[in-house]
């Protein structure tokens, strides 16, 4: 990494900083603001880094000026470069890499709504995150925001963009829908059935949970993640914690990171049962989706009989796991998952065989590999794009480096290579189960003394989630409190793509498309 | 077709009797705290390591009181209470049928002595603690933003002892989420599955808030989500229930003191039911459902063994 830095500073002088690799695996490099798009332009395409998400800080207390974070990753080399531009009050803007690359946009968007730093160049500036009645000039994840009382709402109104012709029509979808889902905004326009454009207008759930953490302890801010997506609630506490972890320098019991693996194994395993069970119930065929429901209510179960909690939560905290499983709990999740494979063996097996089922599924909500390496796309949705990537196998945590998998990757990428990508990772998952228990040794399942937090550090914590890649960064202030907690939930990168998938289908598919994606509304809006 | 007739059969009955009062939850379910006011010092360690307003203490020192309270309406439920006593005095039993009509009858108080509380050797002051509310159980919904919006019926409320008699066994539900993490809208998509089949109560979920008799609202409604909730409440034809589902939707959770959070469904529309739990099971939307409905004797909802011994007080 050494040599990189060199490289870096030859060609770049003046313009690198310090660079620190005090945190293993994560290099940050200081940079000035100027030469972001050059060093991003250097790095992807030159070095063949991928770009995965950026943020900002308000540091103005300490340093008198924010700072914005470009993370990218060498996925052969398991590493990871942050790259910090300090952006000084007096001159707020920055260069924009959305021209560059596309998958900035949301992200910097969001930076101009929360810190109000301007983002020079940005092809569509309009509000994301806050809605127009939001007043102009409030930035909520300032360091001198302080809430007095109600924040007024002021008048505005959000242009969707237009799509005109003779025969087009729109058709707004949400924010309250007719299932049981969450809420959000989708805005059609429609040339007789076929989709011509689709525009989403999410945020609606926006809750301000990384300012919500600020200041927590660590098991509180634990019971955060947690609650950032429900089903997800297992990755987003292991990444957190993992970050917090990294960030103090512990290293977690190893029958901890046994358990964490069963953990998050579980987690995708209801996940993927419940998204399959979707898309056959909005194909209407009962059968399967009431097969199917009934074996994910079996994998809740499960999750409750094991940890109390039927979508997982309490378990993971801040040095370990709370409660070890007990020999007879092993003994009867062996037995269960065994059991559960064979019935959802039996349910596939029919599923694949009925033409009807089948007919709907095969070459809907085309995605082209172009489109999710563009967008950055991560997950199941990307794998099935025929994008080789998983964050278990290329950046291993806990102790998946240890363990044997499969990472299935199909090229087609309609709703069909979807499912089949969300059910040989359910197969796996049985297996990787099976493998982290035969693999735990005995000992404590927490660390025994809980650190406090080290003043001045910061660190990521990352985790595959059943829906993809789950990054959490953590900053600590100088009397070791929390100072910043940036999510980078698989949702976030993964919306922008169906605005892709639903393009020449008709409308009728679309809760069929956005099924096959599951994408949380409120992992996207935290 | 065959072999989907097979596994039909092979399979047989998934669905699991409900019997409100009776059922007993799956091996292993946390529930709710539960405390033993016999082994309970009042020492504050549970209120320090509680990450939202569930447990609460109030000291007043001239008075020699020291008043601790614990509300379900903010619990999260997550068991940090039971490991930080050093007593054994929390547990939890895999208690979920909660659902109250007010939030007050899902607070207790528990009474102490300020000078005896202080020779524990746990003692935590209250200066020591995290700033917490004083418990609040008001509905404000006339103070929201869009309260003008709001049509309040009075011959409504009147219908709907009527209408509960008449209708009892066929109701309508809107789930409309105001920006819950997702939690409550599985447990409420389970309650369409084979194993807990709301249908077979006469319980149906429907896509419009026109068709609705019951608004099932979960989240701690965002502040973006707000006017969302209020038009489907006007959308809603009279008369109608609101079930505010889930410890977010009661007075907005682990979310309460953010900037984008309304805090509570009572702080935009009218609440008839509020169903405890993070995100509370299945079986406990449906207890809350038939709470509203009528069905379960209300002089039994929130029963508490504490109360009955007369230790705490229901507020």
């Amino acid at each position: 990494m050494e040599r990189m830095v060199e490289i870096l500073k030859k060609k770049f002088g003046d313009c690198i900083g310090k660079s620190s690799d005090a945190i293993p695996r994560q290099l940050h490099i200081q940079i000035t603001k100027d030469v972001v798009v050059k060093i991003s332009r250097f790095l992807v395409e030159s070095l063949e880094m991928r770009f995965l998400f950026l943020f900002a800080s308000d540091d103005r207390k300490e340093s008198h000026c924010f700072h914005l974070r470009y993370v990218f990753s060498i996925h052969h080399l398991d590493q990871f470069i942050v790259l910090c531009a300090p952006v000084r009050e007096e001159d707020v803007t920055f260069p924009s890499l959305t021209p560059f690359l596309p998958r900035a946009n949301w992200q910097e968007r969001e930076v101009q709504d929360l810190f109000g730093l301007v983002a020079q160049g940005h092809p569509d500036p309009r509000g994301l995150i806050l809605h127009e009645d939001w007043p102009k000039d409030i930035y909520p994840f300032r360091k001198d925001f302080v809430q007095s009382g109600k924040i007024p709402r002021q008048k505005g109104e959000y242009i969707f963009e237009k799509v005109e012709g003779e025969g087009v029509f729109e058709i707004p979808v949400g924010p309250v829908h007719a299932g049981i889902i969450e809420p959000g905004h989708f805005r059609f326009s429609v040339a007789g059935e076929s989709i011509l454009k689709l525009e989403i207008r999410h945020f609606y759930t926006h809750k301000g949970t990384e300012k919500l953490g600020e200041g927590k302890n660590p098991n509180q801010l634990l019971c955060l993640a947690e609650r950032i997506s429900g089903d997800n609630s297992v990755s987003h506490a292991a990444a957190a914690a993992q970050a917090l972890e990294t960030l103090c320098g512990i290293q977690i019991p190893k029958r901890a990171q046994c358990l964490r693996v069963v953990l998050l194994e579980l987690e995708r395993i209801y996940n993927h049962m419940a998204d399959i069970a979707g898309v056959v119930l909005d194909v209407a065929f009962g059968f399967g989706s009431a097969q199917l429901a009934r074996s994910r209510e079996r994998a809740m179960r499960l999750n409750e009989r094991l940890t109390g909690s039927r979508l997982l939560r309490g378990m993971i905290v801040f040095g370990g796991v709370r409660n070890d499983l007990l020999d007879l709990d092993m003994k009867f999740l062996i037995s269960e998952i065994r059991e559960m494979k064979a019935d959802f063996d039996e349910v596939i097996q029919i599923l694949w065989n009925v033409s009807s089922f089948m007919d709907r599924v095969q070459s809907t909500g085309m995605i082209k590999k172009e489109i999710v390496e563009t967008l950055g796309g991560t997950g199941p949705v990307a794998r099935a794009s025929g994008v080789d990537r998983d964050l278990r196998r290329d950046h291993p945590y806990a102790i998946y480096h240890e363990l044997l998998f499969m990472v299935p990757v199909f090229t087609e990428g309609d709703v069909e290579s979807r499912i089949k990508v969300k059910m040989q990772e359910v197969y796996e998952s049985f297996k990787l189960i099976h493998e982290a228990i035969q693999g735990m040794p005995e000992g404590n399942t927490c660390v025994a003394e809980v650190a406090t937090l080290k003043p001045m550090r910061s660190a990521l914590g990352y985790v595959e989630s059943p829906r993809g890649e789950c990054f959490h960064w953590i900053a600590t202030d100088q009397k070791g409190k929390i100072a910043r907690w940036k999510i980078q939930s698989p949702s976030f990168s993964n919306w922008p793509l169906i605005e892709y998938a639903v393009l020449e289908n008709i409308v009728p598919d679309f809760p069929v498309i956005n099924k096959s994606m599951n994408l949380s509304y409120s992992g996207n809006d935290r | 077709m065959f072999r989907l007739l097979k596994k039909n059969i092979k399979v047989g009955r998934a669905t699991v009797r409900y019997e409100p009062g009776i059922s007993k939850a799956p091996e292993g379910f946390l529930g709710a705290p539960e405390i033993d006011p016999e082994k309970c010092t009042g020492c504050g360690l549970c209120v320090k390591a509680c990450p939202t307003d569930a447990l609460i203490i109030k000291d007043d020192k001239a008075q020699d009181k020291r008043t601790f309270f614990l509300s379900y309406g903010d619990c999260i439920f997550c068991g940090f209470c039971e490991s930080a006593c050093p007593y054994q005095a929390i547990s939890f039993k895999g208690k979920f049928e909660l659902a109250a009509k007010s939030k007050e009858d899902l607070t207790f108080f528990f009474p102490f002595n300020f000078n005896q509380c202080e020779k524990d050797p746990a003692f935590v002051g209250q200066d020591a603690l995290p700033f917490k509310r004083n418990p609040d159980f008001s509905q404000n919904f006339s103070k929201s933003d869009f309260a003008e919006k709001l049509s309040l019926d009075e011959i409504g409320s009147k219908l709907k002892v009527k209408i509960k008699s008449l209708l009892g066994r066929s109701l309508h539900i809107r789930e409309v989420d105001a920006g819950s993490c997702n939690g409550c809208e599985i447990e409420a998509v389970n309650l369409s599955n084979p194993i807990y089949d709301a249908e077979r109560f006469g319980i149906h979920f429907v896509a419009s808030p026109r068709h609705a008799d019951l608004l099932l609202v979960t989240g701690p409604v965002t502040r973006q989500m707000e006017l969302a909730l209020v038009k489907t409440y006007a959308a809603t034809a009279d008369p109608k229930w609101v079930v505010a589902c889930g410890s977010c939707a009661i007075n907005g959770g682990i979310f309460q003191t953010s900037y984008a959070v309304v805090g509570g469904v009572d702080r935009s529309v009218p609440v008839d039911i509020y169903i405890p739990g993070c995100p509370p099971r299945p079986e406990a939307i449906l207890y809350g459902i038939f709470l509203a409905l009528g069905k379960i004797d209300s002089s039994n909802c929130g029963e508490n063994q504490l109360e009955k011994s007369g230790v705490c007080k229901r507020i």
